[in-house]
């Protein structure tokens, strides 16, 4: 929980990881992608939140705990599990080792699953044993993930479409999607959202919940955002703009709650890329710059609330204090975790 | 000076030049403004460019794009008798740079990961920069059914009226100003809605291009 002036907040981090990208559990690639992460890191935060790359590569279970709740404001941190084992052999982040530190932590993590379309009927079955093991009610995909020969796949495979029925059956109800720069074929555009309003169409039951809102395509993303209400945005990725390029997080905020409403924007810190402290602290002091109000308004109490911690909450099935809630809460289109275990 | 050192000045403003008009297609913006060509070296005749990305993961077929946009332009310069265009720290940089080099495009460079050339990408991406331009410059515009000769000269103009040509639209002064990116006029009762989606775009493509400056800055300019 966080509070500022005489408000609470209740707080979900919509995405973190613990990963490992010691240079014993990493190739080429692996390398190249940790050290673009660490641009991001070094790019956006602010100095006094800036950490030592040897760090960045493998940081403590205590470090984590520290900084998402003991001086991090969270009361719940989403796990995204991101397996990238064609660049980290051992896995950049399980589900198996995010359980373990839940495990030990009561209270503390909702534990997500992943799947990979490509995994065919080994994969499935797999999914069906997460859930059994961990009860997970939300997967994270990572679309530009290599296997092998390939660069990635699409929410529009039918194998994929296979995989988000699966999870409609096993009340798996929140996918969060992740694009990235390849895909199959590497001549479109991996970053392009549209197999996400097909996938979205297909399954009314299950939220879509599209990673960084989108960005790079911010555009694209809206415009499918508009069409399908069970398609939200998580904000990891755009909310660091906040401190450094200020204007632009206004643009972008202004944007998605002027196309989605407030009811469909989570909060994410991505951590360990940014700190979630500062950019709480940053969000709940925010506000659309005075001439660009006529267009975008303003940011309420009510909107910060939803955001930062109550659309989660809704998705999860989180318990939130009666006294933290907003007015609207839950007023929300998304769909609810019933909609998606009724008769299939 | 000598003739022959005023003929190798020539030669690098000239490709500065040439370079300056290559666009990274993503971004809507001049590689030269955006800072990724990090050396432009001659040697009789010889050009050589260095050309780099703001992280290591970036798209490998933009990326492919502007090193085999850098080598046309430059290739037909006079003056100019060899020129190689070399991206350096990606991920892909052995593919592309062989790939531009032997001219056999994009799908034989990512043998089996390709299913075709770059054509159909550029244009998703030349139409999104028409219609960001297309929004910038008619912000404030009163009448939805203006033509393009009734709006004054101006660099958003320039900007919008290159896009414009590009995409192959009617670019003659009695053309409406609001015609979308395959040429249809959008008429007044959609120019509030359309415009106003405009902006998105634009938005989103600003975003993206602040985001990738700034990592940009951070690889090579101000390493931690």
């Amino acid at each position: 929980m966080y509070e500022k002036d005489g408000t609470s907040y209740y707080i979900v981090d919509g995405h973190v990881h613990f990963w490992n990208a010691a240079a014993d559990n990493r190739n080429r690639f692996g390398e190249g992608f940790i050290e673009c992460f660490y641009g991001y890191h070094s790019s956006l935060s602010p100095e006094e939140w800036l950490w030592s790359k040897d760090k960045f590569d493998r940081y403590t279970e205590q470090d984590m705990i520290h900084d998402l709740f003991e001086v991090g404001y969270a009361d719940k941190a989403i796990f995204q599990p991101t397996y990238l084992k064609d660049f980290f052999p051992g896995g950049f982040n399980t589900i198996e080792q995010n359980a373990e530190i839940a495990a030990r932590h009561p209270d503390r993590f909702v534990v997500n699953g992943a799947f990979d379309p490509r995994d065919g009927e080994l994969g499935l079955r797999r999914l069906e044993e997460d859930h059994r093991r961990h009860g997970i009610k939300g997967v994270k995909l990572y679309t530009a993930e290599w296997k092998g020969s390939s660069r990635g796949y699409k929410l529009s495979d039918a194998w994929a479409l296979r995989y988000l029925e699966k999870c409609q059956e096993l009340g798996i109800t929140n996918i969060h999607v992740h694009k990235g720069p390849t895909i199959w074929p590497l001549d479109r555009d991996a970053f392009d959202v549209k197999d996400i309003d097909v996938a979205a169409t297909e399954f009314p039951g299950l939220n879509f919940i599209v990673e960084h809102c989108g960005l790079p395509r911010l555009d694209d993303f809206c415009w499918i955002a508009t069409q399908e209400p069970n398609v939200l945005g998580g904000l990891a990725v755009a909310i660091p703009f906040i401190h450094s390029r200020p204007r632009y997080f206004a643009k972008v905020i202004g944007e998605l709650l002027f196309w989605l409403g407030e009811d469909r924007i989570t909060f994410a810190s991505d951590y360990a890329i940014w700190q979630p402290k500062w950019l709480v602290e940053k969000f709940v002091d925010f506000q659309i710059p005075e001439d660009m109000q006529g267009e975008y308004g303003q940011l309420t109490t009510d909107i910060k609330r939803k955001i930062l911690g109550l659309n989660a909450a809704r998705l999860y099935d989180l318990k939130v204090p009666d006294e933290l809630r907003a007015v609207g809460d839950g007023s929300g289109t998304v769909a609810s975790p019933e909609a998606a275990v009724g008769p299939a | 000076m000598s003739p022959a050192r005023t003929l190798v000045m020539d030669v690098t403003a000239d490709v500065w030049t040439a370079l300056g008009t290559v666009r990274d297609p993503e971004l809507d913006r001049p590689i030269t403004d955006l800072k990724f060509v990090s050396e432009v070296s001659t040697e009789d005749g010889h050009v050589r460019v260095r050309l780099r990305l703001p992280t290591y993961f970036c798209a490998p077929n933009f990326a492919y794009l502007m090193v085999d946009d850098a080598r046309r332009a430059i290739a037909g310069l006079p003056g100019v008798t060899g020129v190689e265009v070399v991206l350096e720290d990606h991920f892909a940089s052995d593919e592309i740079n062989h790939g531009v080099a032997a001219g056999e495009g994009f799908e034989a460079a990512f043998d089996g990961l390709a299913a075709g050339e770059l054509g159909g990408l550029r244009r998703v991406f030349l139409r999104k920069g028409y219609v960001a331009a297309q929004e910038r410059m008619c912000a404030g515009l009163a009448d939805p059914d203006v033509r393009l000769g009734d709006v004054p000269d101006s660099p958003a103009k320039e900007a919008f009226l290159l896009r414009r040509a590009e995409l192959g639209l009617d670019c003659a002064p009695d053309s409406y100003v609001l015609a979308d990116p395959d040429g249809e006029h959008v008429p007044a009762g959609r120019a509030t809605r359309y415009l106003r989606f405009a902006r998105t775009v634009r938005i989103s493509m600003e975003s993206n291009e602040e985001y990738c400056r700034g990592l940009l800055r951070t690889r090579y300019e101000e390493k931690p």
